[in-house]
């Protein structure tokens, strides 16, 4: 009578994916509010430092920045067609659209470390190591301390969320997400538009103005 | 608190009210008054909290059962809204005049008045150092004059401190890279102790010091016990660091600042701030930039600058007060003056801040320079201040206590600005002897020039 | 009697969630709430034993003015021990992952909570957390203080970085259990629970979660900025490349505040809980305590600053975050006087939870009030940092939390174990607890006054007076909290059998045999009445949760 995945503390599996869903939902905020600690000490910081950060932003390549949006935004959009494949059963579109969100997620590291790459090389890196010198000041520091911790945070999450969608894309590809059960697809999805959400948050202030 | 008693009545209650509540001498003049909302606060919470446990044993005791309970006829009474939001609404009436009074008294204590008299003071792992606008500095005591608004402006050279006086019942932390103040009066000779209040590592607890309130006869033959036109070293190393010797992480065990002899409190050093500060700017370069006679050049003159309007590159109005001077040094680009090139270096780890202070005493000792093209005028300290400068300064009243004059002050001689240092610093012996100071009740004690803490009963 | 009431009755067939499996594998891989909640009882139990026994060490240290039995730098590190182990090993998950987790389902007519796996994660996250921050404290150690100031955090010659990295990983825990809580709590209610009708500890529990989930992540960003501006000298808060200290004592407040809060509202859930139990009678007014709580738990989050009156912040936030203080206040203060009009005319049963009831009444509202008066700004700029703030937070924490959690221990040991402990020993320890808490931490008030200041490992000798009573007082609490929590312990082998409903309470837990069954109810209860309503019989409720 009962079903393999549900759990026995739920009495049907609609009842046990809305507990997931929800649950996922709390996670979300609470993650949210990891990043705004962040956020809230840029803000604070570029009080501080109003000139040297936006310095600081016009000298970050808009190009790398605006790429990795149009990517992760893109990104979006096949998880978010990954859902609807598992909705309308389509096995193999599901599992396209996964690995194609993984792929995407690589891609955007790529850009990153290419762009990494070139803040080393100029020396605009974080704390004691910053020696960029077009920008030798306090605020400068602070601004690109900023900008590797909250680019680094962030793409420690996404790779976090490479390896959810590559798994998930072998459990699309067996056949595990139906379109009666498929809700741990859902909540991946829903934990990869957060790491969109973050970049779209994250590219105004390091890239924009 | 006024019960309407007798001034005598009132007093007695007062101290009694200390007495009970273990609270140290209400040695400034702002203590006593806070002490009575103290009074407030602490006989309110001791009878609200004892009303709210009596009432509960009472209950108990009356309906109390032992045994065989019998099942309720009827669903027992609930309190009735207007009574809940009577209680609630009439507590929060209370708290919210203790706020209102607290936070007034919290103003006046963070807002000093004008016309103080300016101590620099900063901590560091694990002493106090006093630097006097007129010359003096100082370890671990602190001296000020009675009947007169002393400011203190902290700052620290490492992590965070608090300079916390009980008697005064004043408290502000020292924060590394900027400044804060705090100010008191002391009505009465006496000497009080400094603890310092904020977590700072091993020596937390023996970061003591003392403040030694004297009547200003005393206070004015204690300045002149030093010769304050000799000064020792620079501010930026201490010559000797008595509590430094305890200090360290392999820290053994602390040493007590009541139990240490005398030898562990260098006598009064004394240093003449506005010369040290003119000379740091000379060597760190400051005055390849800036003017002290008002003449315009790459950044802006010091002269009338303090407390004027400085106009911004983003369009705001900020006042040129120790915070703003302080952060022009340390982070110069974060608000720069309209009109000048953003070209200024940052001078945070290259100023101690004994440096930094003694570069703002100089600045502050031009404020009553005119800015602009004028030539410099004579003045002298007690006389009315020119008009402000160009910056826009309302005039102020130099301090009432007659300062002694020191020869580096006023406008600098040509050779200051382009760069050369002024004459050397020497160093000084120390002040020999004792002086003779007012005790609290009328007396008078004779004692040497650092005097150890008292330890100040209840 | 319909069929379905029977189930629920005591003659259940069906073995109780201890004796159903057995074997060491079978607790540790456990997916039961009630084992869960029974192995993060006796975990945070033997925290709370490791922190007092610091404490105690403290308390021998300040005997005298100068070095009793430590040197400096092992005081130093004994309190920030202290502080860590009370804060985060123990207070903070101490009445939520214990009794929360084994109540709530129950309490709400769940088989379980939401996602028992991650319940079971939480609990291994706790527990390596607490092993990675002791291993870094006996490795190096840390002394800090829990508060990790910067900068003086950023260049301390101890260790910061296993400490932080351990406290970072128990706020990982605080948010699965919180997580599970609110998941639960919308989702898992029984039929017919309306939330107007939820036990309060449910109410609490749940209040506590929403902070735990929106606070935790901005502590834990703090922390792992500390950690990283210590190990790599990245310098976010240190001045001497442009960071501001100041910050960060913001961001951690702005935890930390709320925390003190998710450390009292579960005890005041128990409070709840205790009184109507004990009293016979519903509460004088639900509606105040639930709203309250709700109250407490959002405006918490607007008073932070209070803590910083003395760091140079501005005269206006300080006044804005003071009255912020004095509105939250009054949460706490409603609730106090509904549960003492709880007391009105009631059938009251003095038995051990009732006396630490009393405790707790009168000490939270001295502790609440002394907090009062640390919001009045100008009267905390001589207390700050004193003895007097380290008085303040005992009598809410041990006086106010502590003593909850004993209580609760009390009232629901027979729920959870099946077994009656010694009464008479209860009530005894119960008044020794009291007495000593009184003697330990009565003086600190007065040494605040004097002017103490806190973290002091040596002091001027007009202060030893007043240390010697508390140090005194200090061991004294030890040994009646070693009793209490002996007496439990004995009871546990040697305690007589308990009835089902050992204290005639109308809670929905007890609708359950105790020990409960493995899967709590094994048919849904219907929950449409109010689990106050002491003018129904218990056979009455039991039927009508059991009708349908
Ligand atoms: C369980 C934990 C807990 C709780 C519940 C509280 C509750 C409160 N706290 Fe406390 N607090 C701490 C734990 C807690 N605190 C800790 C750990 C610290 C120190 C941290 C550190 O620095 O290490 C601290 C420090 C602290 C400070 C900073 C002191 C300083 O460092 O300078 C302040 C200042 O405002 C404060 C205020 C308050 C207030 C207003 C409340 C209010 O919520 C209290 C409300 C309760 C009541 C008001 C009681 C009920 C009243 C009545 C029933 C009325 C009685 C009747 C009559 C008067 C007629 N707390
Ligand atoms: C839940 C929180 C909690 C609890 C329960 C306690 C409990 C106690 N605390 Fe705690 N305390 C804090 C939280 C807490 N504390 C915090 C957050 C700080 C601030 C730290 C900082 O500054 O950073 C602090 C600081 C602090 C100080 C100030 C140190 C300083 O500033 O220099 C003191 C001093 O007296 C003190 C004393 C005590 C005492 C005597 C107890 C007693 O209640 C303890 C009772 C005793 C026991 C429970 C022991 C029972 C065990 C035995 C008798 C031994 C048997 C042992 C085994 C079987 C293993 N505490
Ligand atoms: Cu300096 Cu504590
Ligand atoms: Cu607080």
């Amino acid at each position: 009578m009962h079903a393999p995945e549900l759990g026995e503390q739920f009495s049907d599996l609609e009842h046990q994916a809305a507990a997931l869903r929800f649950g996922m939902w709390v996670f979300v905020v609470s993650e949210i509010l990891l990043f705004a600690a962040l956020f809230t000490l840029y803000a604070a910081y570029r009080t501080m430092f109003p000139s040297d950060f936006r310095a600081g932003v016009l000298h970050n390549t808009f190009a790398y920045g605006t790429a990795n949006l149009f990517v992760l935004l893109t990104s979006g959009l096949t998880a978010a067609l990954a859902v609807f494949g598992a909705r309308t059963d389509r096995r193999v579109f599901t599992g396209v659209m996964l690995s194609t969100t993984a792929g995407l997620g690589l891609a955007f590291l790529a850009i990153k470390l290419t762009e990494y790459g070139k803040h080393i090389e100029e020396g605009s890196l974080p704390g004691p190591w910053y020696h960029y010198s077009e920008l030798p000041t306090f605020g400068g520091n602070r601004f690109f301390t900023m900008y590797w911790g909250m680019t680094g945070f962030h793409a420690l999450h996404l790779t976090a969320g490479v390896l959810v969608m590559g798994w998930m894309a072998v459990r699309a590809f067996q056949g595990r997400y139906t379109a009666r059960y498929h809700v741990k697809l859902e909540m991946g999805s829903l934990y990869w538009a957060l790491i969109d959400l973050m970049w779209i948050f994250l590219w105004p202030i390091l890239y924009l103005s | 608190m006024n019960l309407g008693l007798g001034p005598s009545r009132q007093a007695a209650v007062n101290e009694l009210f200390r007495r009970v509540l273990f609270l140290p001498p209400q040695s400034s003049t702002m203590a006593s008054e806070i002490d009575h909302l103290h009074y407030f606060v602490i006989a309110t919470t001791i009878a609200g909290a004892s009303m709210v446990g009596l009432l509960a044993l009472y209950w108990v005791l009356k309906y109390r059962v032992r045994e065989g309970l019998a099942p309720r006829s009827d669903p027992a009474p609930t309190s009735p809204a207007w009574l809940e939001l009577m209680l609630a609404g009439s507590l929060l009436g209370l708290f919210c005049l203790w706020w209102l009074i607290g936070y007034m008294q919290y103003v006046r204590l963070r807002v000093s008045p004008k016309n103080t008299l300016d101590v620099y003071v900063t901590g560091k792992q694990w002493m106090w150092k006093f630097a006097y606008p007129d010359g003096q500095s100082s370890v671990a005591s602190l001296y000020v004059p009675t009947g007169r608004p002393i400011r203190v402006l902290l700052t620290s050279r490492d992590v965070i401190h608090s300079f916390f006086v009980p008697d005064f019942r004043i408290k502000q932390d020292a924060l590394p890279g900027r400044y804060t103040t705090a100010w008191f009066e002391v009505p009465e000779p006496g000497t009080h102790q400094v603890l310092c209040a904020e977590f700072c590592g091993t020596g937390h607890s023996v970061m003591r010091g003392q403040v030694v309130a004297l009547d200003p006869s005393d206070y004015a033959r204690w300045l002149a016990a030093g010769n304050s036109d000799r000064v020792v070293g620079s501010l930026g190393e201490d010559p000797r660091a008595p509590l430094g010797q305890v200090g360290g992480p392999s820290l053994a065990g602390p040493t007590n600042v009541e139990g240490a002899s005398e030898e562990d409190f260098p006598p009064a050093q004394l240093v003449n701030l506005v010369r040290v500060g003119t000379q740091a700017a000379a060597q760190q370069g400051c005055l390849r930039c800036h003017t002290l006679d008002g003449t315009p050049h790459i950044g802006p003159t010091w002269a009338g600058l303090y407390l004027g309007r400085v106009p911004l590159t983003t369009g705001e109005v900020v006042t040129a007060d120790e915070a703003y001077l302080t952060e022009s040094m340390m982070d110069p680009l974060a608000k720069v003056h309209a009109g000048y090139a953003p070209v200024m270096p940052s001078y945070h780890g290259l100023l101690s801040p004994g440096e930094t202070a003694a570069i703002v005493e100089l600045i502050k000792d031009l404020r009553d320079v005119p800015g602009r093209t004028e030539p410099p005028a004579e003045r002298t300290a007690e006389g009315p201040p020119p008009a402000a400068g160009a910056i826009g300064r309302a005039p102020q009243e130099r301090p009432a206590l007659p300062l002694r004059q020191a020869p580096g002050q006023g406008p600098m001689p040509p050779a200051v600005e382009q760069g050369l240092p002024p004459p050397g610093l020497q160093p000084n012996p120390p002040p020999v002897g004792t002086i003779e100071i007012a005790g609290p009740n009328g007396t008078r004690r004779t004692v040497p020039s650092a005097i150890p803490v008292q330890e100040s009963k209840p | 009697m319909s069929a379905p009431a029977e189930i629920l009755a005591e003659s259940t067939p069906e073995p109780d969630y201890l004796s159903v499996e057995s074997g060491i594998w079978s607790w540790l891989n456990t997916r039961d709430h009630k084992r869960i909640g029974v192995m993060f009882l006796a975990t945070v139990t033997a925290m709370f034993l490791i922190g007092g026994c610091f404490a105690l060490a403290m308390r021998t240290e300040l005997l005298t003015p100068n070095r009793t039995i430590m040197d400096a730098m092992t005081y130093d590190r004994m309190f920030t021990l202290h502080g860590v182990t009370m804060v985060w090993l123990f207070l903070v998950p101490s009445i939520p992952a214990s009794f929360g987790n084994f109540l709530l389902p129950l309490q709400i007519g769940a088989r379980d909570l939401a996602f028992p796996k991650l319940n079971l994660m939480s609990f291994y996250t706790f527990v390596l957390g607490a092993v990675i921050t002791f291993g870094g404290m006996m490795v190096g150690g840390t002394d800090t203080g829990w508060t990790f100031y910067a900068p003086y955090a950023d260049s301390t010659p101890t260790d910061v970085v296993p400490v932080v990295v351990g406290i970072f990983i128990l706020g990982m825990s605080s948010i699965f259990s919180g997580i599970n809580f609110i998941a639960t709590t919308h989702l898992m209610r029984a039929r017919g629970l309306r939330w107007g009708n939820m036990p309060l500890f449910v109410w609490t529990i749940y209040a506590t979660s929403v902070i735990m989930v929106l606070a935790t992540p901005v502590l834990g960003m703090a922390l792992a900025l500390v950690g990283l501006d210590h190990a790599l000298r990245l310098g976010i808060f240190d001045p001497a490349v442009g960071g501001d200290p100041v910050l960060f004592q913001h961001i951690f407040w702005f935890y930390s505040h709320p925390a003190v809060y998710i450390m009292i509202l579960p005890g005041m859930g128990v409070i709840s809980e205790v009184v109507t139990t004990f009293a016979h009678r519903r509460l004088s007014s639900y509606v105040a305590v639930a709203v309250s709580t709700l109250g407490i738990a959002f405006v918490g989050f607007l008073t932070w600053g209070h803590h910083m009156f003395v760091s140079g912040m501005s005269t206006f936030d300080a006044g804005v975050f003071g009255v912020m203080s004095m509105f939250v206040a009054i949460f706490s203060a409603i609730k106090v006087f509904t549960w003492t009009g709880t007391l009105y005319r009631g059938q009251i049963l003095v038995r051990t939870p009732l006396i630490y009831f009393f405790g707790f009444l009168f000490l939270f509202v001295f502790g609440g009030m002394t907090g009062v008066a640390l919001a009045t700004q100008s009267l905390d700029v001589h207390w700050t940092d004193t003895y007097f703030v380290v008085a303040h937070f005992h009598f809410v924490m041990v006086g106010g939390s502590v003593t909850a959690f004993l209580a609760a221990a009390h009232l629901w040991f027979p729920k959870m174990f099946g077994r009656v402990y010694n009464e008479r020993m209860g009530m005894l320890t119960a008044t020794a607890v009291f007495i000593g808490f009184v003697l330990t931490f009565f003086p600190q008030f007065l040494l605040g006054n004097m002017g103490m200041p806190r973290r002091y490992y040596s002091y001027p000798p007009r202060f030893q007076f007043l240390h010697v009573l508390s140090t005194g007082g200090a061991w004294l609490l030890g040994g009646a909290v070693l009793l209490a929590i002996g007496n439990l312990v004995v009871a546990l082998r040697w305690g007589a059998r308990a009835s089902a409903n050992p204290w005639h309470s109308r809670g929905f837990e007890w609708l359950t045999p105790s020990p409960p069954p493995k899967h709590n109810f094994p048919v849904t209860p219907q929950l449409d009445f109010s689990p106050y309503d002491y003018s129904m019989t218990e056979e009455e409720a039991r039927a009508r949760a059991g009708a349908r």
